[in-house]
């Protein structure tokens, strides 16, 4: 307890003779890196202070409660910091590292294809060494912020005849370059948040692969398994937002580029709080039979944050995850469709509209048109129910027809 | 909100738990469930004196044994994992909760021991058709003087058990509790053929029988409700849980086709949606118990919390019992197949106290909505 306070005051006292808010966000950022404040929980030689993460969230907390801006954060930029300290080498530390947190480049990621989400290890973009460069054929999809982003991390097969999960490697790849191109994906709900990325005789130099060949499989689950840590992480900018001054301007720019992505992400939830607000409003609330299915959701809304609760209780106490732990995602879904399904029938015709017609500025006809999402970005409804009955129930796993060498695996017909 | 057990509390589980797997295996409920009575009168005596289960949720000073709602809890969840057969719910419960709520502390330190003990048997009689427990449709009237009830209870939990009866009944137009022995003149009991064998129902008629007034005011029947509604919803996951787990366990073993059908997905997933339809009624009957021990049990939000509990409790418990004979397939549907136990439990109590759409509509009201 001692250590931190002396810690924070030291902290304090740094912030008090660096922090100029006349700065631009990136000369700030640069102190940042050279001095490791901004990243106080990575290791010294790489911008930071090799401190525990629980020192480095007291260190964030007082850069917010003091209204100083800290490094770069939005967007897929901290699953690219995450890997890469965790599988890259010390020319790739020093080489990516600074200007991901300075926010001078920003990333996105290149796992998905046409042929391969929910078998993500199905990857069949290729990857094929000539001379000193790996050369890059194949097409990626979801790829969110892809039509802004600076580097991809990149996951590609480099061999052909080894089962599927082991001929996979994991690569940096410059997207400005002339062999990628990239297409905004317009969804059924009229936003473009993500895009299509055609890599065409791209080049990536020998160096860029992050880990050994053929190790790709395990460098993504360690971005996956940041990208779900980071899934219900508030958006927004904070508090930090609404401070006034040049470098809150470039703050808030920042942000609202890279959380453009986002925003009908609330919609795509079912907008549960929006319920009993258009029931009054509507005066569906006195209708019995709507009544039943409100109270459903609420219930169901409030027990999917309880359980929460439960799974937060039991990791407090330092005790084995319970199936509790393993159900957020899969509850949620349930969830918004309900949601979806009531406001429906509170809005009865109202909800053949869109746009500004439809209640609430379009925001009830967003939900009607979001909701599918929510069971199948991240993870379907179905590969979550796998594994929540082959992990947490313990039942067999499905006979597999993939395990052999890849080149033999039955691919989709556009593959082969 | 504690969504964890405490240390002591954890231990009280596995006390119940473990009395429950000796006393309670499918064989002895099965051959309880086939008696007039349906308890081991033994087992009762050892349940009362050294678990000390009836009374747990009642204060020392009316004569409980001073634990709460969470542990009251507790041994509910457990009762209805192993449908251990007992008079617990009508006097441990109703009877207990009535008498806490109702009587004044001299009427409980007189009436609650002997419950306590195991030596008198408590029930409650309330209901007097299929939709009451509250009483706005109260027919019995008392005698002017309190001193004697006449009128018809239906629905009276092991209303042929017990010894003592604590009777609604209208006393100057207000709806007041009453004592009312057994075995006195007047009072005609006769068993209703319930459908689930583990929980034995009455109907009670009483014809001027002699009663003591309970209390020195109009009785708020509210706390007794929320308290037996959320004993209720905790009893219901404990039986959801066993099948639950029965659920899997036979899917894991039976082999169709060359190999076990637990590796269909068709099956997986069933499963996978039953878990999460019962984690969630869990935390719903955990988190009302946990509203009942900090708030008490008579306000609006024990009513919220324990409505709420109830209605998704018993969805899930009859959504698990439906899915396991399922699951079984020809041998779930038989007498010889141990499904069939907690399914009859879990129709019951899908509209005993109440049914679940009641259950919502009395949680919105609560709210306010």
């Amino acid at each position: 307890m001692a250590e931190i306070e002396s810690l924070k005051s030291e902290v304090r006292s740094w912030i008090e003779s660096n922090w100029d808010p006349g700065s631009s966000l990136v000369e700030w950022r640069t102190k940042l890196a050279d001095t490791g404040w901004g990243t106080a929980h990575w290791p010294e030689e790489y911008f930071g202070k090799g401190l525990s993460p629980a020192e480095g969230a007291e260190i964030d907390q007082l850069f917010a409660d003091m209204g100083v801006l800290g490094v770069a954060t939005s967007g897929v930029r901290m699953l690219a910091a995450a890997t890469i300290l965790e599988h890259g080498n010390d020319a790739q530390k020093k080489q990516y590292l600074r200007r991901i947190i300075t926010g001078e480049d920003s990333w996105c990621q290149l796992f998905s294809e046409p042929g391969s989400g929910s078998d993500l290890a199905g990857s069949t973009t290729r990857a094929d060494l000539d001379g000193d460069s790996w050369v890059i054929n194949g097409q990626k999809v979801w790829n969110t912020s892809a039509h802004h982003a600076d580097y991809g991390l990149l996951l590609a097969r480099t061999d052909w005849d080894v089962p599927k999960h082991q001929g996979l490697s994991y690569f940096i790849i410059d997207m400005r370059q002339p062999g990628v191109e990239v297409r905004q994906l317009k969804q059924m709900n009229g936003h473009a948040s993500f895009n299509e990325v055609f890599m065409t005789d791209a080049i990536v130099p020998r160096e860029n692969m992050l880990d050994q060949p053929g190790n790709g499989w395990q460098v993504a689950v360690t971005t996956l398994a940041h990208e779900r840590r980071g899934f219900d992480r508030i958006r927004g900018g904070g508090a930090l937002a609404q401070l006034e001054g040049p470098i809150f301007d470039e703050y808030r720019r920042e942000v609202e580029i890279d959380n453009e992505p986002y925003k009908w992400y609330p919609q795509r939830a079912g907008r549960v709080d929006l319920i009993l607000e258009r029931a009054r409003e509507t005066g569906a609330i006195d209708d019995p039979v709507i009544r039943q299915d409100i109270a459903r959701l609420l219930t169901m809304s409030q027990a999917a944050q309880w359980t929460a609760g439960r799974a937060r209780a039991a990791q407090q106490a330092g005790k084995p995850q319970g199936p509790e732990g393993s159900l957020g995602k899969l509850a949620a879904s349930n969830i918004a469709r309900l949601a979806s399904r009531v406001h429906t029938d509170i809005s009865a015709m109202d909800a053949m509209l869109t746009g500004a017609e439809s209640p609430h500025d379009g925001v009830i006809a967003e939900i009607l048109v979001s909701v599918p999402a929510v069971s199948i970005a991240g993870g379907t409804d179905e590969i979550q129910k796998n594994i929540i009955s082959e992990r947490v129930l313990g039942m067999p796993k499905e006979p597999r027809f993939d395990t052999g060498p890849f080149r033999d695996v039955p691919r989709n017909v556009s593959e082969t | 909100m504690a969504f964890k057990l405490t240390e002591d509390q954890e231990q009280f589980r596995d006390i119940v738990a473990r009395f429950c797997r000796d006393k309670s295996p499918t064989t002895a409920v099965r051959e309880l469930m086939a008696t007039e009575a349906g308890y081991d009168a033994g087992v009762w005596q050892q349940l009362c004196a050294e678990v000390g289960a009836v009374g747990i949720h009642v204060p020392e000073a009316k004569g409980g044994v001073g634990f709460g709602p969470v542990e009251l809890s507790i041994v509910m969840e457990e009762f209805g994992r192993s449908l251990l057969c007992s008079p617990y719910f009508a006097s441990g419960v109703l009877a207990t909760t009535a008498i806490a709520e109702a009587a004044t502390a001299e009427q409980a330190n007189e009436l609650l021991p002997g419950i306590v003990s195991g030596d008198v048997i408590g029930a409650l009689a309330v209901s007097e058709d299929a939709r009451s427990f509250e009483p706005e449709r109260l027919q019995t009237v008392a005698a002017e003087d309190g001193g004697s009830v006449t009128g018809s209870k239906h629905f009276v939990v092991d209303g042929l058990n017990a010894n003592l009866l604590i009777v609604s009944a209208r006393l100057n137009n207000e709806p007041r509790l009453f004592a009312v022995d057994a075995e006195a003149a007047g009072v005609t009991r006769s068993a209703q053929a319930s459908m689930d064998p583990t929980r034995k129902l009455a109907r009670v008629e009483f014809d001027n029988a002699p009663a003591t007034l309970l209390g020195n005011s109009a009785v708020d029947i509210t706390p007794i409700y929320n308290t037996a509604l959320v004993a209720l919803a905790n009893e219901m996951v404990g039986g959801a849980q066993a099948l639950l787990d029965a659920a899997v366990e036979y899917t894991k073993l039976r082999v169709q086709f060359g190999r076990t059908i637990g590796s269909f997905q068709a099956i997986k997933h069933r499963l996978a949606d039953l878990l999460l339809q019962v984690e969630l009624a869990k935390s719903t009957a955990y988190q009302a118990a946990q509203v009942l021990a900090d708030e008490g049990a008579a306000g609006a939000k024990a009513s919220e919390a324990a409505s709420l509990a109830k209605a998704a409790c018993a969805d899930a418990y009859l959504e698990a019992a439906i899915q396991c004979i399922q699951l079984h397939g020809g041998i779930g549907f038989t007498w010889e197949n141990d499904t069939h136990l907690w399914f009859k439990r879990a129709k019951s109590s899908e509209v005993f106290l109440g049914s679940p759409n009641q259950h919502r509509e009395r949680m919105l009201q609560a709210m306010g909505v």
